[in-house]
């Protein structure tokens, strides 16, 4: 494609989750690397945000999640992708995710991992190097 | 048939992912643009475009959500394009208008597309007529343009869309200035949103105000002129309040009222023909562009002559004038 080809990401927060702070903080530092970013806002189910990928087509998906139901979220979310065969979509968790949890998310598809104290470069060159389009 | 013709199938038929992904190669590629509008072009003209225009902080994203909620229930198939700014800096964009229409994510009946302007002026973004066109072609009956927040002189929507809306808010002082000049004559409807708020009446009786001294000054009978539909129509007005959905059925009534105005004066077919001729003008400016430019960094000759401007032998004027000959555009009519 030319080189007017923007990387779009959508920043949203799954679940019953109020704490949006660091999806902001993430949100506005990749618009700053010059993406173009979506922001849903606060309280997503896995449907919605299917539909919002299926309907934006992003190139990556960031999911911020701090109430701990990753493990319930997560696998809803990547069910609802595979059922609509959406596989050229980066997926990547920022939020309290525990050690333990990570095999098991990257099990199912998930790719980045980006906790409290992280970079917003490290996030950036992430998605810079992982998108699959 | 061009590279994307497996992709303009699947979306001809209604599928929504094949839509999506036809409008990021669109907004991204002005070649691919091209062909997918060259492809799709005849399955187009069956939507009803609505242009929502307003300062930013008026409301349009909540007013666009509340409508959608009384259109779908209408069993509409509804298509909405949200344009945002794009940072002039970076590049970058945040596009927050989903945030407000997320109670709507799950209606199967509903495609919502954000956009970045891409430092476009006018209030929409260059791809805005493509998307519209796809969605369009994927079966939406009515497509529900979001400028970005305007100021004075961002009226392209005037030229995309059917029925123009612009949301003006109570309390924010003298604002009637700032739309008066150009807003002001593109708007079919007006909407005096967030009416709760004090002063909402005094907005209208403002309004109403100016827009009798626009059409005492502007009026004509000449339908052919671009701008007989606002001489022809007097605009509307309606208050609403978007949280509780006050009066949207009463704003349903006006946009079919002025619907119905355009069918029966055949305004709309006018309306079409300029709508066509500036969007061919456009592509022109475009490509002639791309072609003057191109010569002007290549050619030689002209390269030469530049040194001929700059020595005073000649004028900037009589350069161009030269190029336009060495272009044989002239010529040519």
């Amino acid at each position: 494609m030319s080189n007017n080809r923007k990387i779009k990401v959508l920043v949203t927060k799954p679940g019953l989750d109020g704490h949006d702070r660091g999806a902001k903080v993430v949100a506005r530092g990749l618009r700053d690397a010059g993406m173009e970013v979506i922001y849903t806002g606060l309280h997503q189910t896995p449907k919605d945000i299917a539909n919002t990928i299926i309907q934006e087509d992003p190139d990556a998906v960031l999911l911020s999640i701090l109430s701990g139901a990753h493990n319930a979220l997560c696998p809803k979310i990547m069910e609802q992708l595979k059922e609509h065969n959406i596989d050229d979509v980066l997926v990547a968790v920022g939020g309290i995710i525990p050690e333990e949890d990570k095999d098991y998310l990257r099990e199912l598809g998930l790719q980045g991992f980006y906790g409290p104290g992280t970079e917003i470069k490290t996030i950036v060159n992430f998605v810079k190097e992982n998108i699959k389009r | 048939m061009t590279q994307y013709s497996e992709l303009i199938e699947r979306l001809l038929k209604g599928e929504t992912r094949a839509a999506a992904r036809l409008m990021t190669i669109a907004e991204n590629d002005i070649e691919a643009a091209e062909d997918i509008v060259k492809s799709i072009y005849k399955n187009t003209g069956n939507a009803y475009i609505l242009g929502i225009t307003g300062a930013p902080g008026s409301g349009k994203s909540t007013f666009i959500s509340t409508l959608i909620r009384k259109l779908v229930k209408e069993g509409k198939k509804i298509g909405v394009i949200c344009v945002d700014p794009s940072s002039p800096l970076t590049g970058g964009a945040l596009l927050g208008d989903r945030i407000r229409m997320k109670e709507h994510f799950s209606i199967d009946n509903l495609f919502i597309r954000s956009m970045a302007n891409r430092g476009q002026l006018g209030g929409l973004s260059r791809a805005t007529e493509d998307i519209i066109k796809i969605m369009d072609a994927y079966g939406c009956d009515i497509i529900i343009v979001e400028t970005v927040g305007v100021g004075q002189s961002e009226v392209d929507i005037f030229k995309s869309a059917h029925t123009v809306l612009a949301l003006v808010v109570p309390g924010l002082g003298d604002d009637i200035q700032t739309i008066k000049a150009g807003i002001m004559e593109i708007t079919d409807i007006f909407i005096i949103n967030k009416m709760d708020l004090p002063g909402a009446d005094r907005k209208v009786s403002e309004l109403i105000r100016m827009l009798e001294l626009n059409m005492n000054y502007s009026y004509s009978d000449d339908i052919n002129n671009n701008f007989a539909k606002i001489n022809q129509w007097t605009p509307e007005i309606v208050k609403t309040n978007s949280i509780s959905g006050e009066n949207f059925d009463k704003l349903l009534e006006k946009i079919n009222k002025h619907k119905e105005f355009l069918k029966k004066t055949g305004i709309i077919s006018n309306y079409h023909k300029t709508r066509i001729k500036s969007e061919i003008l456009k592509i022109l400016e475009y490509k002639m562009t791309q072609k003057i430019e191109k010569l002007f960094n290549t050619s030689e000759q002209i390269d030469k002559s530049i040194q001929k401007v700059i020595n005073k032998s000649t004028d900037p004027y009589s350069m161009a004038e030269l190029i336009i000959e060495m272009m044989g555009i002239e010529d040519s009519f």
